[in-house]
């Protein structure tokens, strides 16, 4: 078949594909942003010196990092409501799922931008008189913070891709929308060909992005 | 000053201060008295631990064992909150370590606003006199990396002073710098010197030590060798360790 026929397949499926691309965007911004919040807590906690704030950031950590994406996102959707007593949402079971997921890669990302700055830092602020935790506020994360913007655009990239994952919980996403359009035409290559275009498209935007910021940050960050 | 126990009425005094790291002993047991607007320098060998005494004033180095008081207060009791014993003692460190973040007024108020509360017009106020002090005042609203080595390390030294501390430590202030940018930030230490602020200098710069000291320390070894006035510790040191050092750097 020729080229012609496929664009003009695949303009048929647009306004479908549109809509799975939007909800594709939706779960990664709030999966990463959700992640953020999460992952700053465990790469902080990762790092204290409590060592039970340690453990169970580090266990959190592990076995989130340890185990397949598909397993956990199966883990809260199917395996949640046996033990609560009442089924999920498809749509929240897959935030939940690739929120706590995403952040343990963010923690690690936090983990070592803190780790980057250098000690002179806390121990200037900490002679001034200030605490450990203002410390942390005031100078420790917003140093680190600047300097982990490159890694987070790449675990957004990853999110992006893996997010295809909640096909299997039939949340109308990217992935989804490309499964039901194919058992419906019997034309999965089409199909498929064009969906791994669109993440293509959206991933390397962001590899754009991510680089254009990596080269102002290094203006920034001489120090 | 109040005294605590009898123990002291010094502004500084330690008794029998040890350091060790990873079982080496860098600090093996010293004990000094620092008097009230004292300007003491510290001299030795690289790696004879007068850095890590320093550091051990003000707990960024936790003491093996021994004993420091500040102002008659024990700050290696566990009851001691030693971030309110800080706000007391300014320290300027060998490589500046200036918020790279924050503009020069930012550096400098962020200590008074955060921990003593002060409003910003007040906090800004305070700074701008620190920084005409330090001869930076067109310095403001730049930020560290705009800055040569000499600027840095008069705004690290205006941070510090920003807390109204009542002691200064500072720790190899001149060793990064250039040598063309080592007397402007010495005339800065000096003036504050003449205004009679206690002051412990871990340095190289003997002239300095000469010329502007009360007292001068000589450590060697994890120990003070020696500890004496300026003149006599110069002209006419008492020990072979400190004639050998001397004889080197002199």
């Amino acid at each position: 078949m020729g080229i012609y026929k496929w664009l003009l397949y695949v303009y048929k499926k647009l306004p479908l594909l549109a809509e799975g691309t939007l909800l594709t965007l939706e779960l990664t911004f709030i999966a990463v942003s959700l992640g953020f919040v999460i992952g700053t807590f465990a790469g902080i906690g990762r790092l204290s010196k409590n060592k039970f704030v340690k453990t169970i950031a580090a266990i959190y950590i592990d076995f989130i990092r340890g185990t397949p994406l598909l397993v956990q996102i199966l883990l809260v959707y199917m395996g949640l409501p046996q033990i609560i007593g009442k089924p999920i949402p498809a749509m929240l079971a897959a935030i939940v799922s690739l929120s706590i997921n995403s952040g343990a890669y963010v923690a690690e990302i936090v983990r070592a931008g803190i780790q980057s700055i250098d000690k002179g830092q806390m121990e200037a602020s900490r002679s001034l008189g200030m605490t450990h935790s203002q410390t942390m506020r005031y100078i420790i994360l917003p140093q680190a913070f600047r300097r982990i913007i490159p890694p987070l655009g790449n675990e957004f990239i990853a999110m992006l891709k893996d997010s295809s994952l909640v096909s299997v919980i039939a949340l109308e996403e990217l992935m989804r929308k490309a499964q039901l359009v194919y058992t419906r035409d019997y034309r999965p290559f089409d199909i498929l060909f064009a969906v791994s275009i669109i993440y293509l498209i959206m991933t390397l935007s962001i590899s754009q992005l991510v680089r254009y910021s990596e080269r102002r940050l290094r203006v920034n960050d001489k120090q | 000053m109040t005294s605590n126990n009898g123990k002291s009425d010094a502004v500084i005094e330690t008794i029998g201060l040890k350091k060790e790291f990873n079982g080496i002993e860098v600090l093996k047991g010293i004990s000094v008295k620092i008097q009230k607007q004292e300007v003491v320098c510290i001299i030795g060998p690289s790696g004879s631990g007068k850095s890590t005494f320093l550091r051990c004033l003000n707990l960024l180095e936790k003491p093996t064992s021994g004993q420091i008081f500040i102002e008659g207060i024990d700050i290696t009791s566990p009851a001691c909150n030693i971030d309110l014993i800080r706000t007391n003692m300014g320290m300027v460190f060998q490589n500046f370590n200036l918020f790279p973040h924050m503009s020069v007024i930012e550096n400098i108020t962020l200590g008074p606003r955060k921990i003593k509360k002060t409003p910003l017009q007040k906090a800004n106020q305070q700074a701008m006199i620190l920084l005409s002090k330090v001869g930076l005042k067109e310095k403001a609203n730049s930020y560290p990396e705009e800055l040569s080595g000499g600027q840095k390390q008069r705004v690290a030294i205006a941070r510090a002073l920003a807390m109204q501390p009542k002691v200064m430590l500072f720790d190899e202030p001149t060793s990064a710098l250039d040598p063309e940018m080592i007397g402007e930030v010495l005339d800065v230490m000096k003036s504050l010197a003449y205004e009679g602020m206690t002051m412990v200098v871990v340095t190289h710069e003997m002239g300095f030590a000469k010329e502007v000291s009360d007292r001068v320390l000589f450590i060697d070894d994890g120990l003070v060798v020696e500890d004496n006035k300026p003149e006599l510790l110069f002209q006419n040191p008492e020990n072979p360790r400190t004639k050998s050092f001397l004889s080197k750097v002199l």
